[in-house]
Parts: structure tokens; sequence; C-alpha cells
């Protein structure tokens, strides 16, 4: 055998992950085999500490530790208990939360909508974000699914059921990014840039 | 390689796309000049693509393809129709999946260039944009793309026997791939009824302009009959189910519940 079988097996599993193909795959591993002890120590405890200690929410269905229920957001005395943001993953939490601009709580759906992959509501947790809201102080619903297509289409599923139990309902605005060309946007973008301007200062 | 190989314009409707790598995304295209094909734009899916809003799905769009070792690289995009009244209706979503899927499913990438098709896959976009009777814009794409790749079901002669079909009630076979006369058909295995008037519309779908096909005044239980029958028929000839059906029910449902709700 060419490569002996350990290595392989490293390998093999590196090569699984999303992005690596089986040459960085290889490279490493062979980085590990000839590192120090600690790297791959630290390595393999994160790894089977990461599925045993972390778990869901039971409110907002984010990424938490194991040993509580709620998450640390939902949690957190200071929050604004009367909005919630509605979210398609775990990661567009770390990026809304990485603005400091949002006090409120979170909801995250695991995935949106897709006619054609076959994605349905009942994948997602709409309906306990339903069920959440019912009898609950909850003021604000701001659905920030992605500007996509699918996004779209999951923010309008949604909308009627957060209605008719009487809360207001926003979509985040879509317009221009910084840095942005106005020459490359799309007829959309711009048309949304348009009709959602503002007074300067 | 000949530099048309290397780098070259299309026209293309978006029929999907799915999520690559960092920030990439495959997308399924039907284009008008090399039928089916992926490719990939990079970055996609970051804030400051210049390229993905052009090429959402349903979008009629102009690329510029470059051969890459894997894939073709979309390296511009410009939307010449993103076709937005569809997209702010959930069952216009539906219709639009539908009509994306079952393209995609039965065609095959750089497999033959079908080019009739491209017309109606752009032509029946713009109906269901324009929101011209979404049903019949399905049932009408649904005939005719059928007949263009080669599964035309046989709506005039009876499959088992041959003989002309006459004004009434028959059956349907999706695995003799057409109707039944009623003498056949009653004992044979794997058979449906199908009424006298969705027949009626088969064949004149079948055989009609869209224009034409518009005077059509088909009752809520006919279009019922034909959706579900056009679906098991299109299951059968794929060997594998849609996802699209599912989504437009759902959404169907929601709809009526709205309606017929107190408020």
């Amino acid at each position: 055998m060419l490569i002996p079988e350990p290595v392989q097996k490293l390998i093999d599993g590196f090569s699984r992950l999303p992005g690596v193909g089986p040459k960085t795959a290889s490279r490493l591993t062979f980085y590990l085999l000839r590192g120090s002890e600690d790297l791959a120590d630290d390595l393999s405890e994160a790894l089977s500490s990461l599925k045993e200690n972390t778990g869901f929410c039971e409110q907002c269905f984010n990424i938490t530790t194991a040993d509580r229920k709620l998450c640390e957001i939902c949690t957190h005395p200071e929050r604004d208990q009367e909005i919630i943001c509605v979210v398609e993953e775990p990661l567009d939490v770390i990026a809304l939360e990485r603005t400091g601009g949002f006090h409120g709580l979170y909801h995250v759906l695991d995935g949106v909508l897709s006619p054609i992959e076959g994605v349905s509501p009942d994948d997602l947790k709409i309906k306990e974000l339903i069920d959440r809201i019912k009898g609950s102080e909850i003021k604000e619903i701001i659905l920030a699914t992605n500007p996509s297509m699918e996004g779209d289409a999951t923010a309008m599923f949604i909308r009627p059921q957060l209605e008719s139990e009487g809360v207001q309902v926003t979509r985040l605005a879509r317009g221009l990014p910084v840095g942005g060309d106005l020459e490359y946007a799309d007829q959309n973008t711009l048309l949304r840039a348009l009709a959602g301007r503002q007074n300067m200062g | 390689m000949s530099q048309r190989d290397r780098s070259f314009r299309v026209e293309a409707i978006v029929l999907k796309h799915t999520e690559f790598g960092e920030a990439d995304r495959i997308l399924s295209l039907y284009t008008r000049e090399r039928g089916k094909l992926r490719a990939m734009v990079k970055g996609a899916r970051k804030v400051r693509s210049r390229k993905a809003g052009h090429v959402e799905p349903f979008t009629l769009v102009t690329l510029q393809l470059a051969k890459g070792r894997n894939w073709y690289i979309v390296t511009q995009a410009e939307a010449k129709n993103t076709h937005q009244a569809l997209r702010e209706d959930l069952e216009s979503i539906g219709y639009a999946a539908y009509i994306a899927e079952l393209l995609d499913k039965f065609t095959y990438d750089e497999g033959h260039e079908h080019n009739a098709i491209y017309p109606l896959l752009v032509k029946t976009f713009d109906r269901l944009n324009r929101d011209i009777d979404p049903q019949i814009t399905v049932r009408y794409y649904e005939i005719q793309m059928l007949d263009l790749l080669g599964f035309r079901p046989e709506l005039q002669t009876c499959v088992v026997s041959d003989d002309e079909i006459i004004a009434q009630d028959q059956f349907f076979s999706v695995s003799l791939g057409g109707v039944v006369s009623p003498e056949h058909g009653k004992n044979l295995p794997g058979t449906t009824p199908i009424s006298v008037q969705a027949l009626k519309y088969l064949r004149f779908f079948q055989r009609s302009r869209f224009q034409d096909a518009l005077i059509a005044n088909i009752s809520p239980e006919i279009h019922r009959e034909l959706e579900v029958l056009m679906q098991h028929y299109v299951t059968y000839q794929l060997e594998r189910g849609l996802n699209s059906p599912a989504f437009l029910r759902r959404v169907r449902h929601q709809k009526e519940n709205a309606k017929n709700s107190p408020d």
C-alpha cells in the first residue's frame, strides 16, 4: 500500500468537506502528520466535542451549547423582546450581530423554500415561528431572508400567516451595496433603490 | 480549441441555481444557441456581485461564457427581462418553477439543440409574467414541449387497437403513451379514465397556436383533471417525481384558506 491506512482515512475524511479536493485533503493530512502533537490533539478534541456539546435553542433554533435550552441572545435581559428578525441560517445571525445595530431576538428558519429543489414549508421552522408569536408580546417581525427568488418566496409565504396574528411585518430594504457600481446593477435593484431613496442628512 | 469555443455569447433563461463553494453559484441554463448547459457564476453570493441580480432563476439574460476546466464560467451578464411581476406572486413562482423543472429534467446538458424549445420557453415565461391565463399557459407549454422532445402523447387513435377515437369518455394509459378506447381500456391495468372534454382540450392544445388555445373556456374540474393526468404522464416518462407540483398545491391551499377566512 502506497499510503498507510490511518493517513488515507484522514485524507478521505477531509475530502468529504465542501470545497476540499483530494490534493488539499492530502496536504492538510500531511501537515498534521508533520506538525506538533498539540495541533492534532486540539483539532481532534474540537471535532469530537462539536456535535456532542452543541444544540439548538428551543426558541429561536440558533446554535448554542448543549447544556442550555435557550441561547444567549434569547436569555439576554437587555434584548428587545418585542421584535424578531427571521433569518435563513445561523451564519446570518452572526452577520447581523456583527453590525451591532439590532437588539431584538432572532428566529432561524433552517433553510429557505425552494419549489424546484423540493424544500417545503414543513422542512422549515415556520410553524414554530407562528406558535412562538401567538399570545406573545411581539410587535414586529423583520423578514431577513436573502433577496433571492427563494428568499422572497419564503417571505411571501410567511407574511400572511404573521399578519393574521396581528404583528407588523417588515422586510429588509434592498438597493445598492457600498462600493457598488450603478452601471452593473440589475434593473430590479436599481428600481428598488430609486423607490427607497431617502432625504440626505 | 477555436476562439468560438473558448468564449461565446448566449441568450438564455435561468432554470435554476445551486450554491457552490464559498460564494459561487452554478446555473442551469436553457440557451438559444446550445440548448441546456451549466455555468458557474463566481462570487454570485457576495453582496457586491455584479452578476448576481442578472442571473436569478426565471430571468431572460444575455451571457458571455468562457470555457473553464470543469464548467462554463459566466464572464458577463445582462438581464433582458427579470420577469419581476411573476416573482411577486407565489402561485406564479410555482408555475414558473414547474416550467423550469420540467425542461431541466427532460433535457441533458449539451444534448441536442432543440431550436423550437427556446422560443416556446421564452414566450411561456413572458405569458406568466403578464399573467395571461396561467393554467392554460402551463398546459399549452407542457403539451407543446412534450411534442418537441419526442414524448407526444397519442390522442387521435387508440394505442391498443389503432381505432380512431370517437367523442366519448375514454381511458388513458401513461405506459402506452396515449388514449385507449373504452372497449380496450376498461379491463387494461394501469389506465385512468379521461373525460371527453379533457381529451378535447389536450387535442386542441396539441394542434393550435397559443392565441387560439386561449379561447378555451375550461372549468375548474377539467383543469384539475388535466393537471393530474399530465403530471401522471410526465412523471412516468421521467421515471421520477417533480418537486414543484407539491409547492404549487401548498401555495394554492394557503390562498384558498385566506379566501375563506372571515377577514
